[in-house]
């Protein structure tokens, strides 16, 4: 994209406090539900940033999958599993958090100490115009294995998926020995029965 | 300037970020979502070197568009696990899932 450097630079601060601040948000929310909307908010900041990255497929991808589909995903689960979990260890916590800040506050800092030394090859090429027509042009070349293979990955996912979250077979056998044309499920009736504790409304 | 730096420390703070989330949280969806925001960062990092440093064959891109198909297919299957446990165990807390600790 043509755009000058200030305005790079400004929407570039912009972008990364809102990405920085709703990761934070998404890994410190007492709320479930905050939690996941906060992480849609990064997942459309990552876009931006794609954008002036020069990815304007790979940032409509992003939208379209992660806004779009993982985090409405994520928001059916905080519904079907949606409990609030008793605080036993509290203060135990406590103690192991502050080290795996600070453990992660020196992984940042090793990372950023690296990036810094490290002379990058820079190029200084113009980048290409069009790149949607070269992504496609090299998915169907020279990585059209991969591309395969992400195709049966994805369908296997989905058949996967269904496999795990389906309630769990429970044989139906009659006297005569063959199986009944039922779905092989549990009835509704037996799963409403499951013991409920009285703190399981809370929203977490 | 914006520099290849700027970015690449963006994608590390959002990769400690994660990483933070990962290890302290006791929610699993919590855990799922700061897998997430990992390979978020490693996407970050990806399409900063594809515009920096190989801006004619944009490799980067592609890398990070099959990460992203690996990763929504990671999200539906860390779902449908998190759900079977809750189905069994009736908790996410990731605390209460030893059934494999000696």
């Amino acid at each position: 994209m043509n755009l000058g450097e200030g305005v790079r630079l400004v929407s570039f601060g912009i972008l990364a406090l809102i990405v920085l601040g709703g990761a934070l948000g998404v890994v410190l929310a007492p709320s479930m539900v905050h939690a996941a909307f906060l992480l849609g908010l990064v997942f459309v900041g990552m876009s931006g940033l794609y954008l002036l990255l020069n990815a304007d497929f790979v940032a409509a991808a992003q939208i379209l999958i992660y806004v779009g589909a993982v985090n409405v995903l994520l928001l059916f689960a905080i519904m079907l599993v949606n409990r609030r979990i008793p605080d036993a260890a509290a203060g135990k916590r406590g103690l192991r958090n502050t080290i795996a800040g600070f453990v992660c506050l020196f992984v940042f800092g090793s990372l950023v100490n690296g990036v810094v030394r490290v002379p990058w090859p820079i190029s200084t090429e113009t980048p290409i115009a069009n790149s949607t027509l070269r992504i496609g042009e090299q998915f169907f070349s020279y990585y059209l294995l991969p591309f395969e293979a992400v195709s049966i990955l994805l369908l296997l996912a989905l058949v996967g998926a269904i496999i795990l979250a389906r309630r769990e077979f429970v044989p139906d056998r009659t006297e005569s020995g063959d199986q009944p044309l039922v779905l092989p499920e549990r009835p509704r009736a037996e799963m409403d029965e499951t013991p409920k504790l009285p703190e399981t409304t809370g929203r977490r | 300037m914006l520099t290849v730096n700027f970015f690449l420390a963006v994608g590390a703070a959002l990769f400690c970020i994660g990483i933070y989330g990962l290890v302290t949280s006791r929610n699993a969806v919590r855990v799922l979502m700061s897998i997430e925001l990992l390979l978020n960062a490693v996407n970050l990092n990806f399409l900063a070197f594809s515009s920096y440093v190989d801006p004619v064959n944009i490799r980067g891109q592609l890398f990070t568009i099959f990460i992203i198909a690996v990763a929504a297919a990671e999200a539906a299957i860390g779902l449908a696990i998190v759900l079977a446990i809750y189905r069994n165990r009736n908790t996410i807390d990731m605390e209460n899932f030893n059934l494999l600790r000696w």
